[in-house]
């Protein structure tokens, strides 16, 4: 090969280099380990961590990442080399795999929200949230955006980041009212206050109570502003009506957990549909179906003007690898359920969460925070105050009871969030449940 | 429709899921109800669900053949060479595969408490160490979840921190060969990009880059080696311009792959960088993602850093939410950790000397695919490049009238993906071709033999280089009609046109 090229020696290759920009030595790095060397020193890692997914804990955690089952087919299909190891589908007549699969997605999302385009996938739900402001913008031209306190903490941190480098953006936060919905009289006075691009609502909420998104639509409607509902348990739209039959305008999602282990909350993807009339304000891919030069169906990436490698800095976002396998993982996991198991899903969800709540409710030293209805989570007040002490105690016995608000907010520090879903059983429900009635009883 | 059902042979036509199966039908493995029924419509009232979301009613075994019919028409690094310049896409060894899917890393909740996570905190720890040990940065934030969400983040790094020394100022500088994601992360930051030529010899110069500055600079955006492959020579004086001028130096990682063990960006005075863990560190690409993006940053941005950061205190190990300075989060949790235990598994498989190698062997894959197809197709510039070549179509356009989308289709009918092309911009008819170092010698040869004989077919019988793919199944999709009434869904058969 050398010989080929015309030069002596691999280092030749890299005369380009000035001798001053060369590295001072080789690269401080452990030494290279085997296969089965490195099987041992992951297992370690893992053995230093506990996990639900070994059985040695009973998790009741969620909050934007609820572990579902995920069907056993499913991660025989995704480790298919053609879609593990293919590229973006740049080439649609050697990547019509990938493209269909990913119109099937489009399609799944739309279903889902109650709306008409969906596009590829985001990085996750929180950066898709933050998408959509940015598209609510370009749409209205205006730098306000009104948001729920209902709305995820992270997402919300997550939007002011990526806001943060547009000097005029103001996001106007609005508090959840005294039955855990967001305030709407808040929410009208804060939209008739100043000209808003959108007003932002996650149901279920960060409390897991599930708002009456109609009305709120109807707000921002009024106020000339577009609404953006948030859903980060997708299997909530299982039984509840989707953002779209409640008039809104855009929607965005978060599928870990449903779609893949929760895997210390990624990869997961992030879901984002729309109104058709907006379609060429979204951000990221959109596959089409098209024909081919024989008028065979097949599909491909389509509208692209609106991308960052057609319009550079005109585009309509930055992205550009997106979360193509987990979107993958959706579809399968969407497929597998189907229509009817789906529905099923979230009845054993919702049942289940009833149960677990109605009996931590009745337990001395817990109340709940609000009892608007809820879907598969729900919030405990803690007596003694301090929500996270109780999960250290617990998780001692191998109970992780819920996710303890104080991380979010000091002045949630007495509120437990507790996630029940299809993979607890009764008994797993009711340990829960006597271990907690005995740290009540305690307190 | 005028497609039959099944194709002669095994490679099956595959209407979509939602045209397969029955009513009622399902693969769902789901448990009895074993608590106290309630119906949630009862319950949810007006919130409740008026009619199911259109999923597919299939069995489990219809969705399987489903899948694995579509698999079947993806071309993929695991079938052959797959050589899009400044993509990298090398081989994923499956050890990865096996390691992301350990229970005790896989299961692991992000609010779990820290004694939970000590494993997964340490290998987090390990990682960003190692990504700084080879880029020469003082440390480097795992967050992002792609090249472009890591370059969003690294200029609000910047942006943070020239706030901080009284001003952010307002443009950022970026060469004419740079990726797309560059100026669309710049705009989306609020900064304006300013565009620089780069030189007859392929490279940025210092005068042209003089031209543009001032004290309205943020910073320069430079990918080294640049997408034409060549190396960045000047880039210390460049960088030391930018500095005296106030601005930061961002360097695009996608191409570290030409480089690792031979240059560390931090040395020649870059400020910020992002990796491309899904090229460089051969995470599986997936047909699109998952990625990840993480930024490595010299000591005085280290402040501004998204928050969590990990740290380590002793052999303890302790996500840090309290840092006043941070940017704040650029997405949920902590990043997309399965693809960081495969980068970790993959740096920890190679060593810093396995790393080196693959960038030697880059390098000279590269070189070899160069040397044999430079009379045919001219490299955009007579001077030395390093992991890849642009090659330019202009030449076979003027003599045969095929241009380079011609002889792209015309290579998949040999079994290859085509190289990434018409771009960068500045190159006319461009053919970017990047092997990588995982592609045998043998393999190579066949790749330069197809693009040679293509080269020669197109002066010999033309229209069949036209007309082509020919053999992949599908022949030359029609974008236009795609473009001009979008089907974006999925609608029953009754109500297509």
């Amino acid at each position: 090969m050398l010989e080929v090229i015309g030069v002596d020696s691999v280092s030749d290759l890299f005369r380009s280099i000035p001798a001053d920009s060369r590295a001072k030595g080789p690269l401080d790095l452990p030494p290279p380990l085997s296969e089965h060397e490195l099987l041992g020193l992951l297992q370690s890692l893992a053995d230093a961590n506990r996990s639900a997914a070994t059985g040695e804990l009973l998790s009741f955690l969620g909050a934007g990442a609820t572990a579902h089952g995920i069907p056993q087919a499913l991660d025989d299909i995704i480790r298919r080399t053609e879609f593990l190891t293919a590229y973006t589908p740049y080439q649609a007549e050697i990547s019509q795999g990938t493209l269909q699969a990913v119109f099937e997605f489009q399609t799944l999302v739309c279903e889902l929200f109650g709306l008409e385009v969906a596009n590829a996938s985001m990085y996750d739900g929180a950066t898709a949230t933050a998408e959509a402001l940015l598209m609510t913008r370009r749409i209205k031209r205006r730098d306000r955006f009104v948001v729920s306190e209902g709305l995820h903490p992270e997402y919300m941190e997550t939007c002011e980041t990526i806001l943060s480098g547009l000097s005029e953006a103001e996001l106007v936060r609005i508090p959840l009212g005294a039955d855990g919905r967001t305030d709407a009289s808040a929410m009208k006075a804060a939209l008739a206050e100043a000209p808003s691009a959108c007003l932002v609502v996650q149901s279920p909420n960060i409390f897991g109570v599930v708002e009456d998104l109609a009305p709120l639509a109807n707000l921002a409607h009024e106020a000339d502003a577009l609404a953006i509902a948030v859903v980060t348990e997708m299997v909530s739209l299982s039984l509840l009506e989707p953002p779209g039959a409640c008039d809104f305008d855009i929607a965005v999602g978060e599928g870990v957990g449903y779609a893949v282990p929760v895997s210390l909350g990624g990869p997961g993807v992030g879901l984002f549909a729309t109104r058709d009339k907006f379609k060429r304000q979204m951000p990221g891919r959109l596959i089409g179906e098209t024909l081919d030069a024989n008028g065979v169906r097949g599909y491909v990436m389509t509208l692209a003007t609106r991308e960052q490698h057609i319009r550079r800095e005109k585009a309509t976002s930055n992205i550009c690898t997106n979360q193509g396998l987990i979107a993958l993982c959706f579809t399968i996991a969407s497929s597998l359920l189907g229509r009817s198991g789906f529905t099923q899903l979230g009845h054993l969800n919702f049942a289940k969460a009833q149960y677990a709540r109605e009996a931590i409710a009745a337990l001395d030293g817990f109340e709940l925070r609000y009892v608007a209805p809820a879907f598969n989570e729900f919030a405990v007040r803690v007596s003694g105050g301090d929500a996270t002490a109780l999960v250290n105690d617990l998780a001692a016995d191998g109970i992780l009871p819920g996710v303890a608000m104080g991380r979010f907010d000091p002045a949630w520090k007495d509120t437990l969030l507790v996630t029940v879903t299809e993979l607890h059983r009764r008994e797993d429900i009711d340990r829960l449940v006597t271990a907690l009635a005995k740290k009540g009883a305690s307190s | 429709m005028t497609q039959s059902c099944v194709t002669p042979g095994l490679l099956h036509y595959e209407p979509p899921i939602f045209e397969i199966g029955a009513p009622g039908r399902n693969g769902a493995s789901l448990p009895a109800l074993d608590v106290p029924d309630v119906d949630p419509a009862t319950s949810l009232g007006n919130l409740a669900r008026k009619s199911p979301p259109g999923f597919p009613e299939a069995s489990e075994v219809e969705v399987m053949r489903h899948f694995v019919r579509l698999s079947q028409w993806n071309h993929a690094i695991d079938l052959g060479m797959y050589p899009l310049g400044s993509c990298t896409m090398k081989y994923n060894p499956k050890v990865n595969e096996a390691t992301a899917r350990l229970p005790g890393l896989a299961g692991l909740h992000p609010y779990q408490p820290e004694s939970h996570l000590q494993g997964a905190l340490r290998l987090l720890w390990e990682l960003d160490q190692a990504l700084s040990e080879i880029s020469g940065f003082a440390r480097t934030t795992l967050q992002p979840a792609a090249g472009a969400h890591g370059e969003l983040t690294g200029l609000m790094l910047i942006r943070a921190y020239l706030t901080t020394a009284g001003n952010p100022r307002s443009k950022v500088i970026i060469p004419d060969t740079a990726h797309g994601t560059n100026p669309a992360s710049v705009a989306l930051n609020g900064y304006k990009p300013v565009l620089v030529k780069t030189g007859a010899d392929g490279v940025l110069l210092p005068a042209d880059v003089e031209a543009v500055l001032d004290e309205d600079v943020a910073a320069i955006m430079v990918t080294n080696p640049n997408t034409l492959g060549i190396y960045e020579t000047h880039l210390p004086k460049i960088a030391e311009m930018v500095h005296d001028a106030g601005g930061l130096v961002y360097m695009d990682g996608a191409n570290l792959n030409a480089i690792m063990g031979k240059v560390k960006p931090g040395d020649l005075g870059v400020d910020v960088m992002h990796f491309n863990l899904h090229k460089t560190f051969s995470t599986p690409h997936g047909g699109g993602g998952p990625g990840a993006g993480p930024v490595g940053v010299v000591e005085r941005l280290v402040p501004y850093l998204p928050r969590p950061t990990v740290e380590k205190h002793g052999d303890q190990f302790t996500l840090d939410l309290d840092r006043p300075e941070s940017i704040g989060r650029v997405r949920s949790f902590y990043g997309n950790f399965g693809v960081l235990v495969r980068a970790f598994t993959y740096i920890r498989e190679l060593g810093g000397e396995g790393l080196t190698q693959a960038t030697e062997m880059a390098v000279l894959n590269a070189n070899y695919i160069r040397a044999r197809l430079k009379e045919a197709f001219p490299p955009s510039h007579d001077v030395d490049t390093l992991h890849e070549t642009v090659f330019s179509g202009k030449l076979l356009k003027k003599e045969t009238g095929v241009i380079t989308m011609d002889v792209a289709k015309r290579l998949m009918d040999h079994g290859f993906h085509p190289p990434t092309v018409y771009f960068p911009l500045i190159v006319p008819e461009a053919l970017m071709i990047e092997p990588t170092e995982t592609e045998p010698p043998e393999e190579l040869d066949r790749f330069c033999d197809a693009m040679l004989h293509i080269h020669a077919e197109a002066h010999d019988s033309p229209e069949t280089v036209h007309a082509a793919p020919l053999q992949v199944g599908l022949r030359r999709l029609d974008e236009t009609r795609a473009a001009r009434k979008p089907r974006l869904r999925w609608t029953p058969p009754e109500e297509t046109e």
